[in-house]
């Protein structure tokens, strides 16, 4: 089953195609917030060189977020026209999710951090389990104060991942160590949606069951009600 | 590609608070055109509030292309390009209807065409009424836009006016909310017009000698004139200064007509809708011997139809868009010099 991951929660925008035998192959562009320029091109990139169709791809994997607003949109909005398009199963996975699990072998508590912006971070945190990771809190947005707090509550040592645990990691308490890996990988994206996709058996018979109505950005804030005259 | 009356196009619109598909075939016949609106969830706010109307387009996209296509009765393999709204608008909006597009062109192996959400208005009549001729003076007004265009040909436009402050849409908001009659304010002054009296207070007009507008002057009179007389009935306010906006919008279209030697004269855009407007639109152009086009309620709204025809022309004309193309909040209309 040739399976496509879409992430674009974060800085940067990764594609992957991977089919019953491993990852076919990935792309991933750093161009700041560029999501939606660069996303269409380097799916078909990513196709072409790995000799594939787009009408092969049979699920489609999205990074629902926490992240950019407008990344996370231009990935879902993408995603779901694919699969709408093509017909075919849409699973949705979460970033913090994502940035976890290659980090499975540690035997410490991971903690899931991406930037928030004005100060914050999303964040959650998991624990090693057969195979996979496991989230044993809560998603949530807070100040790095918060995120402190939440560990030293744990009261174990913290292997933070993800793009806000480098860019806060000098506001980490002592006990927080920080892992490489900043951004999703779209290849872990691929591994986890087919896994999913085969598991659940989201194979789509017709448009309404596609998945599409069960994939939903996760926002984890609330809409900034700021009214924009001059650009209506 | 060879474009022709046989062409079909998918058009899709996220520019603000509509969210819109629509099939449209050889550029004129609309096979099915869906709309759907957030306007709901901003009217506690006064305005459109991007953040919620993007977030608002993800979840309704999908659906509303589905209902499109399946209500223009057509498999989607017949779909032989799909045109979107690059700009202006709002970012985070844009880019949803934008990403989706793209996505749609590359797995159905088809051109996809950027519009400008402009220009389509410009296209409304054209597309409500073929039999329009050209030269045309079009009149664009909305909560973005007030705009009066010369419409030589298919992509020769010619800027003839447009205000200089508050679109006339903002300006209907902005006073709706002063007199406490809520949003969206092009609606509420409407009906609270239809039992005023419109001579009840003399508000100024326009800037006499040129073809652009301002509403802002307008604006702080109607808040001045209330201040002073707090008694004063609201239906009259309301009536006096939409016959205040009516009447600067109308002068000029005709004068702009009269100078271009226009064939026609189109409304377009939301305040469109606006019965006064409808009203001495027409009478003015029986007036004045021209043809008077006034676009149907549907087509006064932001709509997808617009965008597929237009993008029909422009595959025509101009040919496909690049997939790397993006979202362009700012984008002007393309105009050709006078
Ligand atoms: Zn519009």
């Amino acid at each position: 089953m040739i399976t496509l991951g879409i992430e674009t929660a974060t800085q940067v925008v990764s594609v992957a195609l991977g089919g019953d035998d491993g990852v076919l192959g990935v792309v991933e562009i750093m161009q700041g917030r560029r999501h939606a320029e660069i996303l269409t091109p380097a799916i078909e990139f990513v196709c072409r060189q790995a000799r594939i169709a787009v009408t092969d791809i049979a699920a489609i994997g999205v990074d629902i977020g926490p992240g950019l607003f407008t990344g996370m949109r231009v990935g879902i909005a993408s995603a779901k026209a694919m699969a709408q398009a093509l017909d075919v199963a849409l699973v949705g996975i979460s970033s913090l999710d994502l940035v976890a699990f290659p980090l499975r072998h540690t035997s410490k508590v991971i903690a899931s951090v991406i930037d928030a912006r004005k100060g914050e971070v999303f964040y959650a945190f998991y624990l090693p389990s057969p195979g996979g990771v496991q989230r044993v809190s809560e998603p949530r947005a807070g100040s790095i104060d918060d995120f402190n707090a939440d560990v030293m509550a744990r009261g174990q040592d913290v292997l933070a991942v993800g793009d806000g645990a480098h860019r806060y990691r000098d506001e980490f308490d002592k006990g927080t160590e920080v892992a490489d890996l900043a951004h999703p990988s779209a290849a872990t994206l691929v591994h986890l949606a087919r896994a999913r996709a085969l598991r659940s058996d989201v194979v789509a018979s017709d448009r309404t069951s596609a998945g599409l109505d069960d994939v939903h950005p996760l926002y984890l804030r609330a809409p900034d009600a700021q009214i924009n005259w001059t650009t209506r | 590609m060879i474009v022709d009356e046989g062409t079909v196009v998918l058009g899709i619109e996220t520019s603000c608070d509509e969210t819109a598909a629509s099939v449209v075939m050889g550029g004129s016949d609309v096979l099915s055109s869906v709309v759907s609106t957030s306007i709901e969830q901003h009217v506690p706010f006064g305005g459109v509030v991007p953040e919620i109307a993007s977030r608002a387009h993800v979840e309704l996209l999908a659906p509303v292309i589905a209902q499109a296509i399946a209500e223009a009765g057509i498999a989607d393999s017949r779909i032989d390009a799909v045109a979107a709204t690059i700009g202006p608008g709002l970012i985070g909006a844009l880019l949803v209807g934008v990403a989706a597009a793209k996505s749609l062109a590359l797995v159905w192996d088809v051109p996809f065409i950027g519009v400008n959400h402009l220009e389509a208005h410009l296209y409304a009549g054209l597309l409500e009424d073929p039999t329009l001729g050209l030269p045309l003076v079009v009149l664009l007004v909305s909560g973005g836009h007030t705009m009066l265009v010369e419409m030589r040909g298919h992509g020769q436009y010619r800027l003839l006016g447009e205000t200089i402050d508050d679109a006339a849409g903002e300006a209907f908001d902005k006073v709706a909310r002063f007199l406490g009659l809520g949003y969206p304010g092009g609606p509420a002054i409407d009906r609270e017009a239809q039992h005023g009296d419109p001579t009840a207070i003399a508000f100024p007009r326009a800037i006499p000698e040129s073809l652009d507008f301002s509403f802002s002057g307008l604006k702080t009179s109607v808040m001045n004139h209330v201040r002073k007389h707090p008694d004063v009935v609201t239906a009259d306010v309301a009536a006096s200064f939409q016959m205040a906006v009516v009447d600067s919008l109308v002068l000029k279209a005709r004068r702009a007509a009269r100078e271009v030697g226009a064939k026609g004269l189109a409304l377009g855009g939301g305040v469109a809708a606006n019965s006064l407007l409808r009203e001495r639109w027409q009478a003015a152009c029986d007036e004045d011997g021209i043809r008077a086009f006034v676009p149907s309620r549907a087509m006064c709204t932001d709509n997808a139809a617009m965008i597929a025809a237009t993008g029909w022309h422009r595959l025509r004309s101009d040919g496909p868009t690049s997939l790397d193309c993006g979202a362009y909040p700012g984008l002007r209309l393309p105009l050709v010099q006078s």
